[in-house]
């Protein structure tokens, strides 16, 4: 009885792995057969035509994919560090430091956890093209530099921190720049990975915004650039497509297998049920 | 009052300054604004406007377009929330008591959350694509004929709320792995002392309400999700076939910036606010409950 149930359960999860990855596997199967073998009307795993080559080298040649992963990089980092240097100082202040209007900027904080970032948009965009700003990489950072989500975290993780070591700090004669530097970041590292694996994961993949504020192929993130690939008119060559797919999807996937246990951790920390 | 105390004063101000100046530019100051625009008859390249009341509701209302996308919106909820969360915790429990499996599944039915969303949005058009993809040969394969499943007015939504489930599955599986291990065995062992012996009873008389307040959470999150479901229909169906697939940011975003009727775009924004608002507060509720604990 408890063998039957232990393979029935191993079965069921196995089935359910089957689906999960089913289009990575036909992702990577595709983007390695020629046209002529994805036309030929049966699906088969592996390609019966090889074409690896050309179509991985189509969209080198023929998309600036590249740049694309690069302008992503370039994003999500600056908007993280930003957001890490404008969340940080306010976290402290809120945790740490007693002042009128504490209560208020607070409220102000778990108020604006409520917008949806499509709610902000049309105005966010006249802001940006009366500063001129649209259609740039400061149209992509500047509207994501606050994060109040970062805010909370970082608040709730200080207020973790003991009085203690923070007096004994001030007693040493340290500024309060140093101690949230030296002291209170050094501690707050594990909230502050799990803060910026969230981040990274939102902005990455982001394609409302982006598609709003750019017009200049330039500027794209891989999620822009990809779908503008698809609908480009020369016809859906879908081998040079899947070949696009892995090669943006590919990199964030072993990232992620190197770092699961941080990546699902921070994925959980925002439902505080870790 | 000497210099050094004074500066101690506007600490706490100066730190809080540039988060504070942030939110009024980004989040505070555009929800303002947005809600102004939607009274107005402003639209985007215009010099001048005028109050005009309820006018621009009045005309959503009347819009049948309108309508159906806040109809789609609702079944798009109901067809993927009840589902990710019921798969979410099944698998989250078959996983936990998979011994030596148990990171290697957590960590595949992760992968759909972490690849890129767009990427895997295209890739499963290929994969639903009627004559060459993975569909066509399970069409044949069932021996049925393979219709297009996002050019079909009947098919095309639920279509894109089984990728969203796919999608969102590992989500919850991870947000329910944390609850459910946190069961001490102690609470399943005076479970069995009171009758529940058998895996439903177990089930409903232990798990259920200990994860109660876990399931609670992932619900809401997962509303406040699905409410915003924008990129599938931007990249697959474009609101189509005949507006089957046309939901609210979508409208929106037509409104605001294909039409530039940033007037009618304001008050759709206003409306979504207020559906999403009701469920985020609720979330913010919790997190605020959250904070009181510590």
């Amino acid at each position: 009885m408890k063998i039957f149930s232990g393979i029935f359960r191993h079965l069921l999860l196995l089935t359910g792995s089957v689906f999960m990855l089913i289009p990575f596997v036909v992702m990577l199967s595709t983007s390695l057969k020629s046209q002529a073998d994805i036309f030929s009307g049966t699906f088969s795993l592996l390609p019966g035509e090889w074409g690896a080559t050309a179509n991985y080298l189509q969209v080198f040649t023929k998309l600036p994919i590249l740049d694309f992963m690069l302008n992503g990089v370039i994003v999500t980092t600056s908007i993280f560090l930003i957001q890490v240097i404008v969340a940080l100082p306010c976290a402290y202040a809120l945790a740490k430091f007693h002042f009128k209007g504490r209560k208020l900027l607070f409220n102000c904080v778990l108020w604006c956890l409520l917008i949806p970032p499509q709610a902000v948009a049309i105005p966010v965009f006249m802001e940006l093209y009366s500063f001129g700003m649209l259609n740039s990489y400061a149209a992509l950072i500047v509207p994501w530099t606050i994060s109040v989500l970062g805010i909370f975290l970082m608040r709730q993780f200080f207020m973790a921190i003991p009085d203690d070591i923070i007096d004994a700090a001030r007693m040493d004669g340290m500024g309060e720049v140093s101690i949230l530097i030296r002291i209170m970041v050094p501690m707050a590292l594990p909230a502050l990975t799990a803060f910026g694996i969230l981040s990274f994961i939102a902005h990455w993949n982001d394609f409302f915004w982006p598609l709003i504020c750019l017009q200049d192929v330039k500027y794209f993130t891989p999620p822009l650039g990809i779908a503008y690939f698809k609908t480009d008119d020369s016809g859906i060559s879908y081998g040079p497509l899947m070949a696009a797919a892995c090669i943006i999807t590919i990199p964030l996937l072993i990232t992620f297998l190197a770092a699961r246990k941080k990546f699902m951790q921070g994925v959980s920390i925002q439902a505080g049920v870790k | 009052m000497n210099l050094q105390s004074l500066y101690k004063r506007l600490l706490p101000y100066s730190f809080s300054a540039p988060a504070l100046v942030l939110m009024f530019l980004f989040l505070i100051g555009p929800i303002i604004a947005v809600l102004f625009l939607s009274f107005t008859d402003w639209q985007l390249g215009e010099s001048s406007f005028k109050l005009v009341g309820l006018q621009n509701y009045r005309t959503l209302f009347e819009d049948d377009l309108f309508l159906r996308s806040i109809g789609n919106t609702a079944l798009y909820i109901l067809m993927t929330v009840p589902t990710t969360l019921l798969l979410g915790l099944g698998f989250a429990m078959l996983i936990l008591k998979s011994g030596r499996l148990r990171s290697f599944y957590q960590t595949v039915y992760f992968i759909p959350f972490m690849g890129t969303a767009v990427a895997m949005l295209i890739v499963w058009d290929f994969v639903l694509n009627p004559s060459l993809g993975v569909w066509a040969l399970v069409a044949q394969w069932i021996g049925i004929e393979p219709i297009n499943l996002l050019r079909n007015e009947m098919t095309a939504l639920p279509v894109l709320a089984f990728i969203s489930i796919w999608q969102n599955i590992g989500f919850a599986v991870v947000l329910f792995m944390a609850g459910l291990s946190g069961i001490p065995q102690e609470m399943y062992e005076a479970g069995e002392l009171d009758g529940a012996d058998d895996a439903l009873s177990r089930f409903s008389l232990v798990t259920w309400p200990l994860v109660s307040h876990v399931t609670f959470f992932v619900l809401i999150l997962l509303t406040v999700h699905s409410f915003q479901v924008f990129e599938s229909v931007a990249v697959l169906t474009r609101g189509g076939p005949n507006d089957s697939t046309e939901v609210l940011t979508y409208t929106m975003y037509k409104e605001g910036f294909d039409f530039f009727r940033t007037n009618i775009a304001s008050a759709i924004t206003v409306i979504f606010l207020l559906g999403i608002g009701t469920f985020a507060l609720v979330k913010a509720a919790w997190l605020e409950k959250k904070v009181h604990y510590q």
